[in-house]
């Protein structure tokens, strides 16, 4: 196997280089075919998305120059990008692929949408007919590897940030979120984030309320909401099930008789308080009432720390997947390079037998039916006999780094040399 | 036969029960799809039972009374399916699973209990007072599963610790609320007709009902309770710990109204 991959990521590179190098969707076909031209590559595929570009290759020499196509095809200078590029080689790159579609050299380990991703590149380069043979074996098995890893491991089931840490929560107290309403008490990067990933879920309706009465009327369009006066406050909030409050009060706006007020005016359905503020907005004591679940941003952020490291160890029993079927990959693949040569090795004796038996045909005369199958299996014995110890010599190859001398050395010996190019080409014609 | 079938059903309740004790430290998807499918095992095994009882007594009046505690097992395990059919969830089955396993035991264990009846009596009434009365027993025992289930969850969502075991797979508070509210809404009237019922059959035997009876005491109390529970919930909204206060104060008349039968005349199912 030759495969070469060069690329950046977020890890790599920040945004300003990464967005220098993305490529649209509609030119990713043509970047595609031209990468595929580039001298050494035999098939290639190029990944982009927000947190990586990268280019896969196969080539007929192992060291295609990828680097170049890079620089003349983004026009930048080498040293702006060197920096922050990595590139991988064989098993290494194989290794990649399978971590880059398993979702764990994402930036959220786990996080699903990268597959998708790698799908997309995947159908845009077989559609230009650079993906064939080798990079199609390469990138299915990592689809396999991708489903393999979320089906054994549990590293995509929790999410690690604040917001879908309250959109989990508000799940587990409302189960579904359609038709849920949302009022959002203060302006800040954070609980807008929440209740944007809130509404993404499904919630109906927004209310928001800011003591700057315009800033809520802002607000309020951004989400296609209902901006309310702060002084309505009190006597608006029982509409919500989810309230998100980050104001910079210095002291607790909800207090517990202001949820004994709301929770009377709901009959008693369940309310759910994401504080985001600090000082916090709610008094802890709300959490004492029967149906009022308050999270502060300690709480959430507890709940994303034990994701993490919940996530971390799962990540690890990924990595343990991924290792083992790189190394099934390269097996299948180098019992694949040791088939043509059993096959031509098979074909020649095939062909010595059969002639030996027309030459001394004439000789023996007449045969009985039973004479024929008794020379045919004669003749056959021998040949099976022959061939047994180098097709084991050549099985037991593949499994070994050094395979490509033993399979010299067997096309040598019985002199397969015209045949390896014939059935290599149709190889990689398959 | 109709007890070995039943002992057989037994058996695959046991694989429940097994789950509803692990469940509390652990799951797992394979032991949770075990416990449903030795589930579905043992309902058919116990409506083979249940039928052939019917078939040997040849009459389904005293094939109900006979197998009493077999039939509100099933009744409960039809129950817990349509509701893990509707919400896909197998919660509930921490508490059903024991209880079918117990009522299924004590079906399978004993020998059947002689029942006296009057040859004038109105067997059709009979027939529809057991079964609407078990129908309503089984939904009022989901409505307390529910309770109880959502007073876990509710507590589990205000610790703030991380879901561990059985906690981690509960249905959402509103869900479980839902759940509960409707096994109830659904039972209330079975158990307002089973009762109806009931007063039918014991005024053609007697010519009126007898309410020094332990058991119709009993009933009456616990269907009081009932429509309180009905009415705080549908007026005021109760949830959370009232209604779960209230749901196991209404299970616990329940089962005292079960054990009753040992001691009512009217509902004589003690051997003599």
């Amino acid at each position: 196997m030759r495969f070469q991959l060069i690329g950046v990521n977020h890890k790599s590179a920040p945004v300003e280089v990464r967005e220098r190098l993305a490529i649209p969707e509609s030119r990713l076909p043509e970047a595609c075919k031209l990468l595929a031209q580039q001298p050494g590559v035999e098939e290639a595929m190029i990944l982009c998305t927000c947190n990586r570009v990268e280019v896969l290759a196969h080539t007929n020499n192992g060291v295609a120059d990828l680097r170049g196509f890079l620089h003349s095809y983004f026009q930048l200078a080498p040293e702006e990008l060197e920096k922050h590029l990595y590139e991988y080689r064989e098993e290494d790159a194989v290794r990649h692929v399978f971590r880059v579609a398993a979702s764990l050299d994402s930036m959220v380990v786990g996080e699903p949408q990268i597959l998708g991703q790698v799908k997309e590149a995947y159908a845009t380069a077989r559609a230009v007919g650079t993906v064939r043979n080798q990079l199609d074996q390469l990138v299915t098995r990592a689809f396999a590897v991708a489903k393999r890893v979320r089906t054994e491991t549990a590293v995509g089931s929790s999410s690690v940030s604040i917001a879908s840490v309250a959109v989990e929560l508000a799940k587990k107290i409302f189960g579904n979120l359609s038709g849920k309403s949302v009022y959002l008490i203060g302006a800040g990067k954070m609980s807008e984030l929440a209740a944007r990933h809130l509404l993404a879920h499904g919630c109906g309706s927004i209310f928001v309320a800011n003591r700057t009465y315009d800033r809520a009327v802002h607000l309020a369009d951004k989400f296609h909401g209902q901006a309310i006066r702060f002084e309505d406050l009190y006597s608006t909030c029982d509409r919500a099930d989810i309230v998100i409050t980050s104001t910079g009060a210095p002291h607790a706006i909800f207090r517990r008789e202001h949820g004994e007020q709301f929770l009377s005016k709901r009959r008693n359905r369940p309310m759910f308080f994401i504080d985001i503020a600090v000082p916090r907005d709610v008094d802890p004591a709300m959490n004492k009432l029967d149906g009022i679940f308050v999270y502060d941003i300690d709480d959430l952020q507890q709940a994303v720390a034990s994701h993490v490291s919940d996530r971390r160890k799962e990540a690890e029993r990924a990595e343990a997947i991924v290792n083992l079927e790189v190394e099934r990959f390269q097996a299948r693949l180098q019992t694949l390079d040791v088939v043509p040569t059993i096959v031509s090795l098979q074909d020649h004796l095939e062909t010595i037998r059969q002639a030996e038996i027309d030459r001394v045909r004439g000789r023996l005369g007449h045969l009985t039916p039973d004479q024929e199958m008794a020379v045919e299996a004669m003749t056959r014995g021998i040949v099976n006999k022959i061939m047994h110890t180098p097709i084991s010599a050549l099985k037991t190859a593949a499994r070994d780094p050094e395979a490509t001398t033993v399979i010299e050395l067997v096309r040598r010996l019985f002199n397969l040399h015209e045949k390896r190019a014939k059935s290599g080409g149709s190889g990689e014609g398959q | 036969m109709s007890l070995l079938w039943l002992r057989v059903a037994l058996g695959c309740y046991g694989v429940g029960l097994l789950y509803a004790i692990f469940a509390l430290t652990r799951t797992s998807d394979t032991f949770n799809k075990t416990a449903l499918h030795a589930a579905y095992l043992g309902m058919v095994f116990q409506l083979v039972s249940l039928v052939e009882g019917v078939f040997l007594s040849g009459h389904i009046t005293l094939a109900l009374v006979h197998n009493s505690e077999s039939l509100l097992a099933f009744l409960i395990m039809t129950v817990f399916m349509i509701t893990y059919l509707v919400y896909k969830t197998t919660s509930p089955g921490i508490i059903v699973f024991p209880l079918v396993f117990l009522l299924t035991f004590l079906g399978a264990s004993r020998d059947q209990p002689f029942v006296l009846m009057s040859p004038d009596m109105r067997k059709g009434w009979l027939a529809a007072h057991i079964g609407l009365i078990f129908m309503g027993y089984a939904a009022l025992i989901l409505s307390f599963c529910a309770s109880v289930l959502y007073l876990l969850q509710q507590r589990s969502l205000k610790a703030k610790r991380p879901e561990e075991g059985i906690l981690s797979h509960l249905p959402a508070l509103e869900e479980i609320d839902e759940i509960g509210y409707r096994a109830l809404l659904i039972g209330f009237p079975f158990m307002t007709l089973g009762l109806i019922a009931g007063s039918v059959v014991a005024q053609s035997k007697f010519g009126y009902v007898d309410f020094s009876d332990p058991k119709i005491l009993l009933s009456m109390l616990m269907y009081a309770v009932y429509v309180v529970m009905v009415c705080t919930r549908w007026i005021a909204g109760w949830r959370g710990r009232k209604a779960a206060l209230l749901a196991s104060v209404t299970f616990a008349i329940a089962v005292f109204t079960w054990v009753a039968n040992y001691w009512s005349k009217t509902h004589g199912f003690v051997a003599s």
